[in-house]
C-alpha cells in the first residue's frame, strides 16, 4: 500500500494533477446530469401520463387510453380558440415591439448628451418583473383614476374589462416591456455598419430611401431576424402578464388554458397532452433560433 | 453616427433628439407612476383625475410593513399622543396597527422578500459555480457532438415554466417538497444554468488559451491555472453572468405561482395576490412593489455594458 502511495505521487501524472479528461468530465458531467434530473426526467414522466386519463386531485389510478387526449385536444375548437388568441398576441405584441424597437433605434443612433444615459433608462422596462410591472399597468388602464386615459383624453374608456380590446390592452403593455430589447439587438447592428457604405451613398447623391433601405437594413437584418425569432417564442409562451392583467376569455393565451387544466381543473393527462403539443413547438423554435444565432456569432 | 453637415441634416438631428426625450419620458412614465403612488396618500392615489404633482410621505411603507385593522371608533386622545409618528399616520387613515404585547405584528412582505432573496441568492451561487466550470469545460477540451450538446443545454432554458412545473410539481408532492425554499432554488437553478454555461462560454473563450498554456509550462497543475489564471481572468464575466441569473430569478413569476403558497413563496406572486381582499390599498402595494424593483434598476445600470450579450446569451458581444 505505502509502496503504491509512493509510486503515484512520484510518477509524472499525479505532479500534473487530474488528467484533463478527469477535469473536463468533472466539469461538465454534473451539469449535464443536472439538467437531465430536473428537465428531462420530468418531460419523460409527463409523456408517459399524456397517454393517461390520470387526475392528480384524485386517488384513482390512472387508466391508458393511447392518444385519446391528443385526438379530443386537437379536434376541440376551445383549444384551437386559445392558439388564435395566442397567434393574434404574437403578433400585434411582437410587430409591435420590431417598429417600436427599430423605430426608437434610428433615433438613437446618433450622438448626443447623455446618449448612455438615456439608453440604459429606455432598457429599464424589460429588466423587470412581468408579473409586478403588469400589475400596475392595470392601475394605469383603469377606467376612472388611470394616468393613460387622463393622458389621451379618453375620458373612461375601458381596457381592460373591455373584452374586444384586453387583448390590445396586454399586447401594449408587452410593446412597452420588450421592444427596448429589440432596440438594443438594432442599436449593435446600427452601430457596426461601416460609416464609408454612407459616406460613398452620400457622393453618389444616394436619397435617404435609398441608403436605408439598400445599406442600413440589409446590414442589420441579421440581429433584427434574432430579435423577431426570440420575441415569437417567448410571446407564443407567454403567461405572466395576461394572467396577472386580465381574466377574460378573449385574453386566455395557450400557456393559461394549460395552467387552468392543469392546476385548476387537474385534468393532468389532458394537460400533459397539451404541454407536449406546447413543447414541439417551442423547440422548432428554439433550434431555429440556435441556427440564426451561431450564423451571427461566426462573423 | 454622421458627422452632422448641411442645414436640413442639422434640422433633422434635433427633431430625432427631441424626439428621443419625449419616448424616454413616455418610456419612464410608468416607472415614475409606480414610484410616485408609493409616496401618495391613499386618497391621491385614485383620484379623479389623477394626481402629478403632490407633497411625498412615507405612510405607505409603514402600512407595507405592519399589519392593521380598522378602527371600530375613534381613537382616545391620549393613546394617539403618546403613540409614535408612524403610528399617528395609521390612526389618521382610520386603522390602528396590530400588536401583541408591545411589539407591532408584520405583516407578510417582510417574509415574502426574504424568501426571494434566499431563494434568488442560492439559486444564482449555483447556476453560476457549476456554469462556468461547465463553460470551462467546452471552452478549453473537445467534447464530441458539442454543438448538440449546447442545443440540449439552451434547449432546456427554452422550455415554457407551465409545461415543465405540471411533472415537477407531481414530484415534489410525491417527496413533500412542494412550497419548500429548496423546490424553488432548484427549478431556478436548473432555469439559470443553461444560461449561464452559453454566457460563461463567452466570456472564457475571449480569454487567450496562451495564458493557461503558459502556466501549465511553468509546472502549474490544470486545475491550479483554472483556478489561478482563467477565474480571475474571468471575474468580470462571472458577476455579470450572476448578476443577471439574479434577476432572472428575483422576477420569476410562473413557477412560483404553482411550486409555493405560504412558507416558501416569494414576493412576485405575492404581491398580486394582495389585491382583492376588500378595498385596494394601491400605495401599500406601490411601496412593496417600488422596494421589490429597486435592486433590479440598480443592478441594470451596473450591467449596462453587458445587457446586449446577456440577453443573446453571449452570442453578440459588443
Amino acid at each position: 500500500m505505502a509502496a503504491m502511495a509512493k509510486l503515484t505521487a512520484d510518477s509524472r501524472a499525479a505532479a500534473r494533477g487530474w488528467s484533463d479528461l478527469t477535469i473536463r468530465n468533472l466539469f461538465i458531467i454534473p451539469t449535464i446530469l443536472f439538467l437531465i434530473v430536473f428537465n428531462i426526467f420530468p418531460l419523460i414522466y409527463s409523456l408517459g401520463y399524456s397517454f393517461t386519463d390520470f387526475r392528480a386531485s384524485v386517488s384513482e389510478p390512472a387508466n391508458f387510453v393511447g392518444l385519446q387526449n391528443y385526438r379530443e385536444l386537437l379536434a376541440d375548437p376551445y383549444i384551437w380558440r386559445n392558439f388564435s388568441v395566442t397567434a393574434k398576441y404574437v403578433i400585434v405584441s411582437v410587430g409591435g415591439q420590431m417598429i417600436v424597437g427599430f423605430g426608437v433605434a434610428l433615433l438613437l443612433n446618433r450622438a448626443f448628451p447623455f446618449k448612455g444615459l438615456v439608453t440604459t433608462l429606455l432598457l429599464l422596462p424589460m429588466m423587470m418583473s412581468m408579473a409586478v410591472v403588469g400589475l400596475f399597468w392595470k392601475l394605469l388602464y383603469d377606467p376612472s383614476w388611470g394616468i393613460i386615459n387622463y393622458a389621451l383624453g379618453l375620458g373612461t374608456f375601458d381596457w381592460l374589462s373591455n373584452p374586444d380590446m384586453a387583448l390590445y390592452a396586454i399586447a401594449i403593455t408587452d410593446i412597452w416591456m420588450w421592444a427596448p430589447f429589440v432596440m438594443l439587438l438594432s442599436l449593435a447592428g446600427l452601430s457596426a455598419v461601416p460609416q464609408h457604405l454612407y459616406e460613398a451613398a452620400a457622393i453618389d447623391r444616394a436619397g435617404r430611401w435609398y441608403t436605408f433601405t439598400r445599406i442600413t437594413l440589409p446590414l442589420v437584418a441579421p440581429l433584427l431576424l434574432i430579435a423577431l425569432i426570440f420575441r415569437t417564442m417567448e410571446a407564443f409562451k407567454t403567461f405572466d402578464l395576461a394572467f396577472i392583467m386580465s381574466g377574460q376569455p378573449t385574453t386566455e393565451v395557450i400557456a393559461i388554458r394549460l395552467y387552468k387544466m392543469a392546476f385548476q381543473e387537474w385534468q393532468t393527462g389532458r394537460s400533459c397532452a397539451l404541454a407536449y403539443i406546447m413543447l414541439i413547438i417551442v423547440l422548432a423554435i428554439t433550434n431555429i433560433y440556435v441556427k440564426y444565432l451561431n450564423r451571427v456569432k461566426e462573423r | 453616427m454622421a458627422a452632422v453637415r448641411t442645414r436640413s441634416q442639422r434640422i433633422l438631428h434635433r427633431v430625432a433628439v427631441a424626439a428621443v426625450i419625449v419616448i424616454t419620458l413616455i418610456f419612464l412614465s410608468p416607472i415614475y407612476w409606480i414610484t410616485s403612488t408609493a409616496f401618495k396618500s391613499r386618497a391621491i392615489a385614485t383620484s379623479v383625475p389623477p394626481t402629478v404633482i403632490f407633497s411625498p410621505e412615507i405612510t405607505s411603507f409603514v402600512k407595507l410593513f405592519t399589519r392593521r385593522v380598522q378602527l371600530t371608533k375613534p381613537v382616545e386622545p391620549d393613546v394617539y399622543e403618546a403613540a409614535p409618528w408612524w403610528e399617528k399616520r395609521i390612526y389618521d387613515g382610520g386603522e390602528r396597527v396590530l400588536k401583541v404585547g408591545d411589539s407591532v405584528q408584520l405583516s407578510q412582505y417582510p417574509n415574502r422578500f426574504q424568501n426571494s432573496l434566499i431563494i434568488a441568492i442560492t439559486s444564482t451561487l449555483l447556476a453560476v459555480s457549476m456554469g462556468t466550470l461547465t463553460a470551462y469545460g467546452f471552452s478549453r477540451f473537445r467534447i464530441a457532438g458539442e454543438p448538440d450538446l449546447l442545443f440540449f443545454i439552451l434547449s432546456t432554458r427554452m422550455l415554457p415554466p407551465v409545461v415543465v412545473a405540471i411533472p415537477m410539481f407531481l414530484m415534489y408532492r410525491a417527496v413533500g417538497m412542494t412550497d419548500t425554499h429548496i423546490g424553488l432554488i432548484i427549478l431556478y437553478t436548473a432555469f439559470n444554468l443553461s444560461f449561464s454555461v452559453w454566457l460563461m462560454k463567452g466570456f472564457i473563450d475571449e480569454i487567450p488559451k496562451e495564458y493557461e498554456e503558459a502556466a501549465l509550462v511553468d509546472g502549474y497543475t490544470r486545475l491550479q491555472a483554472f483556478f489561478k489564471i482563467v477565474l480571475p481572468e474571468a471575474a468580470t464575466g462571472i458577476a455579470a453572468t450572476a448578476v443577471f441569473c439574479f434577476i432572472v430569478a428575483w422576477n420569476e413569476y410562473a413557477f412560483a405561482l404553482m411550486m409555493t403558497n405560504r412558507r416558501a413563496q416569494t414576493a412576485p406572486p405575492f404581491i398580486p395576490a394582495q389585491i382583492g381582499s376588500g378595498l385596494t390599498d394601491w400605495t401599500a402595494i406601490a411601496a412593496g412593489t417600488f422596494l421589490f424593483l429597486l435592486p433590479v434598476a440598480i443592478f441594470t445600470f451596473a450591467l449596462r455594458n453587458h445587457l446586449l450579450r446577456g440577453v443573446t446569451f453571449g452570442a453578440i458581444r459588443k
